[in-house]
C-alpha cells in the first residue's frame, strides 16, 4: 500500500507536499489538495499529476526568489471578504424568510409568540403577507423545507401553523391598520379580478392615496381561495374578515362584473391597470366516452366553486378523481363530505412524484382514501349513455439519462373502475380572450402575456399582471408577493419614476448583549420534537364541509413548537479587529462553524474547513487576514444561533445581532 | 462563565473514530474558566488527540491539583477517571495511581503554580521516578484562580497587570525536566493545535514520564502588553524547533521532505514520530544539545517549542522497581499472600 504525499481528513484523501524552507515565505509549509475521494484506491492514481503540479508551484516559487520584488505580485484568487453590509448576505442566513415569497420576518414572529405577544406576530405577518389567518392554513409553505432545523434536528419548525397561531390568538387590531391619507391622490387605478393578488395591490395603493376600484365577476371577492379553496381548510369566517378589511380600508369594488374587453376598459380614465384574473381554466381530458359521460364528469375546479357557491350539494357514491395535485386533494375530501362512499384518486405518475404538498396528501390519507399511483386514464365507460367507469392503462417512470420521465405502460392487463362520478383535476390554464391583440399586450409561448419579472409590468406600460395571471398557476403567498411589488411599480409609473430603480429593503442590525453571557433572546436549544397539529374528530369532520379538519395548536404548543425555531435572524458578527486568535469560539461551537484558516479559492477553501462546507447554496462568512496571515471563515450552513462564540470570545469580536430585513413596500 | 449546556447537536458530517465515537463524546463539562483562557484550547487539544487515537475515555485517568488550570480535566473527558488532589500533590498521586494499576493512561493536569511553587518537590521526584503519564503544565506565568500573583515561572521582565516588576527569575520546568531524567520533554503553545495535538499523540504513546509545558495565556491576568506569556508575545517570539506529526502504529509516512531535513522517532509501541527539522542543530535524541538549544534561545528571548527532549527506550518507573506484568489492583489473594510456610519461617526469624 503506497501512500505517500496522502492523507486522510474527514474521510477524504488528500495529497500533502512539503515546501522546503526557501519557498515557505511564498507558499506556506506545505501545499494540498482534497481529492474528493473516499476511495484509497482512486486517490492513489489521482495523486501523482497534483504532486507534479506542487513541485512546478514550488520550483517557480523558488525561481521567483531570484526576481526582484515587483514581479513577485501572487495571482492566486482569494475568497473576498465578505461585505455583510450588502443587505442580502444576513438575509440569506435566515433560510425561512429568504424562502418566502414576501420575505416574511418569521424568527421576529416566533419569537413574540413566545412572549404571548400574539397581536403584534399578527401585524408584522400583515405586513409582509396580507394574510396570516388564511396563510396559517392554506400556505404552500417554502420556508419549511428551507428550515434550518432541517439541517440540524431533521424536522423544520412548524412555521405556518405558527402563523395561524398569531391569527386565532390575537386581539382588536383595528387601532394598528394603517390610517388612510385624508385625500386622494387623484389617481385611479383598476384591478382586475378579486384574488388576493389584486387585494395586494389595493390595500398597499389605498394607503398611498390612490383611488381602487376591484372588478370581479362572482358576487365576492377573494378568488380561488374562497371559490376553491373548501371550507373545511380554510373556514369562511377567517376569509371573510381578512378580505373584508382590505375592502374596508376604501376599495371601490364592482362585483359581478366581469371584464370581457381590455380595449373598453382603456377607455375610462384609469391611470393604470392591475390584471389578477388568476388562471381560471380547469384542464379537460378528452378521451374516448367524454361526450356521452358528460353529465357525471367535472372539471374540478369548476366543481369545487360550485360547492362554495352551493350549487351543488351531493355526488355519487363512487367517485374517482383523476390527478395528482392540490386539487385532486380536495375534490376527493370533498367527495366525502358530500356523501360519497367510495372515493379513490387515480395518478398518472408515481406517488413519489405528485404535485400535491406532502401535508395534503397525509390529510387525505387518514381519511381513508386509496391513491393508485401510475394509472393513465384511457377512456370512461358508460351504460345507456350514463357514467359506469373508468378504464386505465398501468404505466411505469423511466428516466433517460438526462433525467427526463417518459411513463412506458407495463403490459399489463388494464384497470378498471367502477364510478357514478369523476372529477377531472389535472391542471389550471390562463384565459385571456378578452385582452385583445391591439392594444400593445405582447403575448410569448403559450399565449401567455410578456411580463417583466421585476417590475410585473406588461409591454403595455399602463398595464400590469400579478398573482396566477402572470406566469401561471402559483398560490397565495406569491400573489401576495408578486401585489406589493406590482404595487411599487404601478406607484413609480404614475409618478413618473423609473420602475427598474428598486427601493431597498429595510434592515436593522442591533446587538442582544445585556450583560455578561446575558441576551435578549433564548439562545438556549429545544431539543423537542416538532409538535403536531391537532385535528378534529373524522366522526364529525367527515359529514360536514364546513368543520375545520385541523384545530391548531392551543398556547402551550405553540410556546413548545416556537421555542424550536433558532433565532437564524440573530447573526453572529465578526469584528476582526478585536480577535486575538484564541480559539475560544472554534472550541465550544457546537456545530464546528468557525475556521482559523488561511484564505485560498473558494473550492479549496470549503474544502480546507474542520468540517469540509459541502453545501454550496449555505454561505461562508470570511474575514480580512488576521495577525497571523489566517482568516476568520464561518461556514453558515449548520449555525445554531446559540451564541457561545461571542459568549466565550474574551474581546467581544463575536457579538449576536438581530437582523431585522423588511421587503420594501410602496409605503416604507 | 457560560449559562447554557452546550447543545448536543452537532454537524451531520461529524468524523467518527474506530470506536464509532465523534469529537463530541469526548467532551466533558461546559468550562467556567474565563472565556479565551488558553487552558480551554488545551482541553479542546486532548479531546481531539483522544479522539483521534480511538481511546476509550474508561481507560483515562485525569488527575490534578489546585488552580484554573486544574479544573481543566472537569471540561473533558467526563466519562474517565478523575481525581483532584490538593494543591501541588497531583504527582504523588499520579505516581500512587501507576503502582496501583499500570494500565490506565495517565493525564496529569497541573499549573505553573501547582507545579512550580507548592508542588516543585513532588514534581521534581516524579521526572525522577518516570511514572508512565503525561505530566502537562498549563503554563501561564501566574496563579489565575487566585488573582493573579507572579508564578514562579513568570519571566524576570514580565511585569504584572498592574506595573509592579517581577523580583526574581523564571524556572524553566523543561529544562528541569529533562536534566531529572523525564525521557519526553516537549514545550506547546495553546494558540497552536496544529503543534500541540501531535505532540499529545505522540506523548499517549511514549512509554515514561512525558512533560508537556504548554503556554497558555490567562487572558484575566497575564495577556498585558507587559507579559511574556500574553497570546501577543508568545505569537511573535515562539521558535518552534521541530513539526510534529504523528503516525499511529501500522500507518505509512505520508509527507515527504527532503535530505537531513527531517528526524523520525519510533515509539516503544512501533508508532512513530516524524519531526520536521525547523533548525539545522536540532536534535532531540540528544540531551546536551536540548539543553544548550534552551539555553540559547532563552538568552535570545525566544520561546522554544516542540519536542525538546526523548529517549524513546528509556526505563519506565515499572521496569526499575520490577512491577508485575498484572496491575497490583488485579492481582488475586493467591498472588499476593506468599503461604503459611514462607510467613511462619519469616515470623520465625523475627522472633
Ligand atoms: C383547488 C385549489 C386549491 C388551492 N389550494 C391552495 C392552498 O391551499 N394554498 C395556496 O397557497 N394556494 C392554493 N391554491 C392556489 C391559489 O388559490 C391561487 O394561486 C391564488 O388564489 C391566486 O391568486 P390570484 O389573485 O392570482 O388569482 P385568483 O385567486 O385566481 O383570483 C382571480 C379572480 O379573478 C376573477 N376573474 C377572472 N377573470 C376575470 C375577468 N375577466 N373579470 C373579472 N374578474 C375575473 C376570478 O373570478 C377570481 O375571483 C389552490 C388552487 C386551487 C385551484
Ligand atoms: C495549600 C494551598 N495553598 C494555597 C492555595 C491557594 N491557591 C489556589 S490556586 C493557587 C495557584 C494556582 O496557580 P496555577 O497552578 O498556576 O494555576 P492557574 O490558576 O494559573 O491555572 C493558589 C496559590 C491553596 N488552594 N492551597
Ligand atoms: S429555525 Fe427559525 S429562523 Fe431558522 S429557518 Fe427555521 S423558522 Fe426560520
Ligand atoms: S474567541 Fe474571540 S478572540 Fe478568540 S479566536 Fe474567537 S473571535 Fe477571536
Ligand atoms: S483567571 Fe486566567 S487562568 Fe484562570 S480561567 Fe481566567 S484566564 Fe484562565
Ligand atoms: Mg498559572
Amino acid at each position: 500500500m503506497d501512500t505517500r504525499y496522502l492523507f486522510k481528513r474527514h474521510n477524504t484523501w488528500w495529497v500533502k507536499v512539503a515546501v522546503p524552507k526557501d519557498a515557505r515565505d511564498a507558499l506556506g509549509f506545505d501545499l494540498r489538495q482534497s481529492l474528493k475521494t473516499h476511495d484509497l484506491a482512486k486517490a492513489q492514481e489521482k495523486r501523482w499529476e497534483i504532486v507534479e503540479l506542487f513541485r512546478d508551484q514550488i520550483k517557480n516559487a523558488q525561481n521567483e526568489l531570484s526576481l526582484p520584488l515587483a514581479n513577485k505580485d501572487s495571482v492566486q484568487t482569494f475568497m473576498p471578504v465578505t461585505d455583510t453590509s450588502n443587505p442580502q448576505y444576513y438575509h440569506k442566513v435566515v433560510d425561512c424568510q429568504y424562502a418566502c415569497p414576501a420575505h416574511t420576518p418569521v424568527p421576529e414572529y416566533i419569537r413574540q409568540i413566545s412572549q404571548g405577544n400574539y397581536t403584534d406576530a399578527y401585524m408584522i405577518n400583515w405586513e409582509s403577507n396580507v394574510f396570516p389567518g388564511i396563510l396559517g392554513r392554506t400556505c404552500d409553505r417554502p420556508c419549511e423545507p428551507a428550515c434550518r432545523r432541517t439541517r440540524t434536528h431533521e424536522k423544520a419548525v412548524a412555521i405556518c401553523r405558527l402563523k395561524r397561531v398569531t391569527y386565532d390568538y390575537k386581539g382588536n387590531i383595528e387601532d394598528r391598520i394603517p390610517k388612510l391619507p385624508e385625500k386622494t391622490n387623484g389617481k385611479r387605478i383598476a384591478l382586475i379580478g378579486g384574488g388576493p393578488a389584486s387585494l395586494t395591490v389595493a390595500r398597499d395603493l389605498i394607503v398611498m392615496g390612490y383611488e381602487c376600484v376591484l372588478f370581479e365577476k362572482d358576487p365576492f371577492a377573494g378568488g380561488l381561495m374562497r371559490t376553491n379553496i373548501p371550507s373545511f381548510r380554510l373556514p369562511e369566517e377567517v376569509l371573510n374578515e381578512e378580505v373584508d378589511r382590505i375592502i374596508n380600508m376604501g376599495l371601490e369594488t364592482r362585483f359581478n362584473s366581469e371584464i370581457t374587453s381590455m380595449k373598453e376598459l382603456l377607455k375610462e380614465d384609469f391611470d393604470a391597470i392591475f390584471v389578477g384574473t388568476g388562471a381560471p381554466r380547469g384542464r379537460d381530458l378528452n378521451i374516448e366516452g367524454r361526450e356521452e359521460a358528460k353529465k357525471n364528469i367535472h372539471i374540478g375546479i369548476d366543481w369545487l366553486t360550485s360547492i362554495a357557491f352551493e350549487h351543488t350539494k351531493s355526488i355519487g357514491k363512487k367517485v374517482v378523481v383523476l390527478g395528482g395535485g392540490n386539487t385532486a386533494m380536495d375534490c376527493c375530501r370533498s367527495s366525502l363530505r358530500l356523501g360519497a362512499e367510495d372515493v379513490k384518486v387515480a395518478v398518472r405518475s408515481p406517488f413519489s412524484q405528485m404535485k400535491a404538498s406532502e401535508w395534503e396528501i397525509e390529510d387525505a390519507m387518514n381519511e381513508h382514501i386509496p391513491i393508485f399511483e401510475n394509472h393513465v386514464p384511457k377512456r370512461f365507460i358508460t351504460n345507456e349513455n350514463k357514467l359506469a367507469g373508468i378504464e386505465f392503462e398501468k404505466v411505469e417512470a423511466v428516466f433517460d439519462e438526462n433525467g427526463k420521465r417518459s411513463l412506458v405502460p407495463t403490459g399489463e392487463d388494464p384497470v378498471i373502475f367502477e364510478c357514478d362520478d369523476i372529477c377531472i383535476a389535472i391542471g389550471q390554464d390562463n384565459a385571456f380572450e378578452w385582452i385583445e391583440k391591439d392594444i400593445g399586450i405582447e403575448f410569448g409561448e403559450w399565449d401567455m402575456p410578456i411580463v417583466d419579472k421585476v417590475t410585473f409590468q406588461s409591454t403595455n406600460p399602463k398595464i400590469f399582471f400579478g398573482g396566477d395571471a402572470a406566469w401561471g398557476p402559483e398560490n397565495i403567498i406569491w400573489a401576495a408577493a408578486h401585489g406589493h411589488q406590482a404595487a411599487i411599480s404601478i406607484h413609480k409609473f404614475c409618478s413618473g419614476e423609473d420602475l427598474f430603480d428598486r427601493p431597498m429593503p429595510g434592515t436593522n442590525l442591533v446587538t442582544q448583549k445585556m450583560g455578561i453571557h446575558e441576551w435578549s433572546y433564548d439562545n438556549d436549544i429545544s431539543q423537542a420534537k416538532r409538535n403536531l397539529v391537532p385535528h378534529a374528530d373524522q366522526s364529525i369532520s367527515l359529514k360536514n364541509l364546513k368543520v375545520e379538519v385541523e384545530l391548531g395548536f392551543d398556547e402551550q404548543l405553540a410556546f413548545e413548537e416556537a421555542q424550536r425555531c433558532l433565532n437564524c435572524d440573530v447573526q453572529t458578527v465578526f469584528a476582526e479587529d478585536l480577535c486575538i486568535e484564541c480559539d475560544a469560539c472554534v472550541d465550544i461551537c457546537p456545530t464546528d462553524c468557525i475556521n482559523f484558516v488561511n484564505n485560498a479559492p473558494e473550492e479549496d477553501l470549503r474544502n480546507s474547513l474542520r468540517i469540509p462546507a459541502l453545501n454550496l447554496d449555505q454561505p461562508l462568512l470570511v474575514s480580512e487576514d488576521l495577525p497571523t496571515k489566517r482568516a476568520m471563515i464561518k461556514d453558515e450552513d449548520v449555525c445554531l444561533h446559540c451564541g457561545l462564540c461571542a459568549e466565550r470570545c474574551p474581546t467581544g469580536a463575536w457579538d449576536m445581532q438581530t437582523f431585522l430585513y423588511e421587503e420594501a413596500k410602496v409605503y416604507s | 462563565m457560560t449559562y447554557i449546556v452546550k447543545p448536543k447537536n452537532h454537524h451531520p458530517n461529524l468524523e467518527r473514530n474506530e470506536l464509532g465515537l465523534t469529537r463530541r463524546d469526548y467532551e466533558g463539562a461546559i468550562s467556567t474558566l474565563c472565556a479565551g483562557c488558553g487552558h480551554d484550547s488545551i482541553s479542546a487539544a486532548i479531546i481531539d488527540a483522544c479522539f483521534q487515537l480511538s481511546i476509550p475515555s474508561y481507560q483515562v485517568a485525569k488527575l490534578s491539583g489546585i488552580g484554573c488550570s486544574s479544573k481543566a480535566p472537569a471540561y473533558f473527558l467526563n466519562q474517565s477517571h478523575g481525581f483532584n488532589s490538593v494543591h501541588g500533590r497531583m504527582p504523588s498521586i499520579a505516581t500512587g495511581a501507576n503502582v496501583a494499576n499500570h494500565e490506565l493512561l495517565y493525564l496529569g493536569v497541573s499549573g505553573d503554580g501547582d507545579s512550580a511553587s507548592i508542588g516543585i518537590g513532588q514534581f521534581i521526584h516524579a521526572a525522577r521516578r518516570q511514572p508512565n503519564m503525561i505530566y502537562i503544565v498549563e503554563n501561564n506565568g501566574t496563579y489565575g484562580l487566585t488573582k493573579g500573583q507572579f508564578s514562579a515561572t513568570n519571566d524576570l521582565e514580565s511585569k504584572s497587570k498592574y506595573g509592579e516588576d517581577n523580583l526574581f527569575p523564571a524556572i524553566d520546568l523543561c529544562g528541569m525536566a529533562i536534566q531529572l531524567g523525564a525521557s519526553f520533554v516537549a514545550r506547546g503553545f495553546s494558540g497552536d493545535k496544529d503543534q500541540l495535538v501531535p505532540l499529545l499523540k505522540a506523548a499517549i504513546n511514549h512509554k515514561g514520564f512525558c512533560l508537556l509545558d504548554i503556554i497558555s495565556p490567562c487572558v484575566t491576568f497575564n495577556n498585558h502588553n507587559t507579559s511574556t506569556k500574553s497570546y501577543d508575545h508568545i505569537r511573535e517570539h515562539n521558535e518552534s524547533v521541530s513539526r510534529p506529526d504523528f503516525v499511529p502504529l501500522g500507518k505509512e509516512i505520508t509527507a515527504e521532505y527532503s535530505e537531513g531535513e527531517n528526524i523520525d522517532v519510533a515509539l516503544h509501541d512501533g508508532s512513530i514520530l516524524s519531526l520536521e527539522k525547523l533548525s539545522d542543530d536540532y536534535n532531540p535524541l540528544d540531551k546536551k544539545s536540548a539543553l544548550e538549544n534552551l539555553i540559547k534561545s532563552e538568552k535570545e528571548g525566544k520561546v522554544t517549542t516542540g519536542l525538546l527532549y526523548i529517549d524513546p527506550n528509556a526505563k519506565d518507573l515499572k521496569e526499575t522497581i520490577n512491577m508485575t506484568d498484572k496491575p497490583l489492583n488485579k492481582l488475586e489473594d493467591g498472588d499476593l499472600c506468599p503461604g503459611n510456610k514462607y510467613i511462619s519461617s519469616l515470623n520465625d526469624k523475627l522472633r
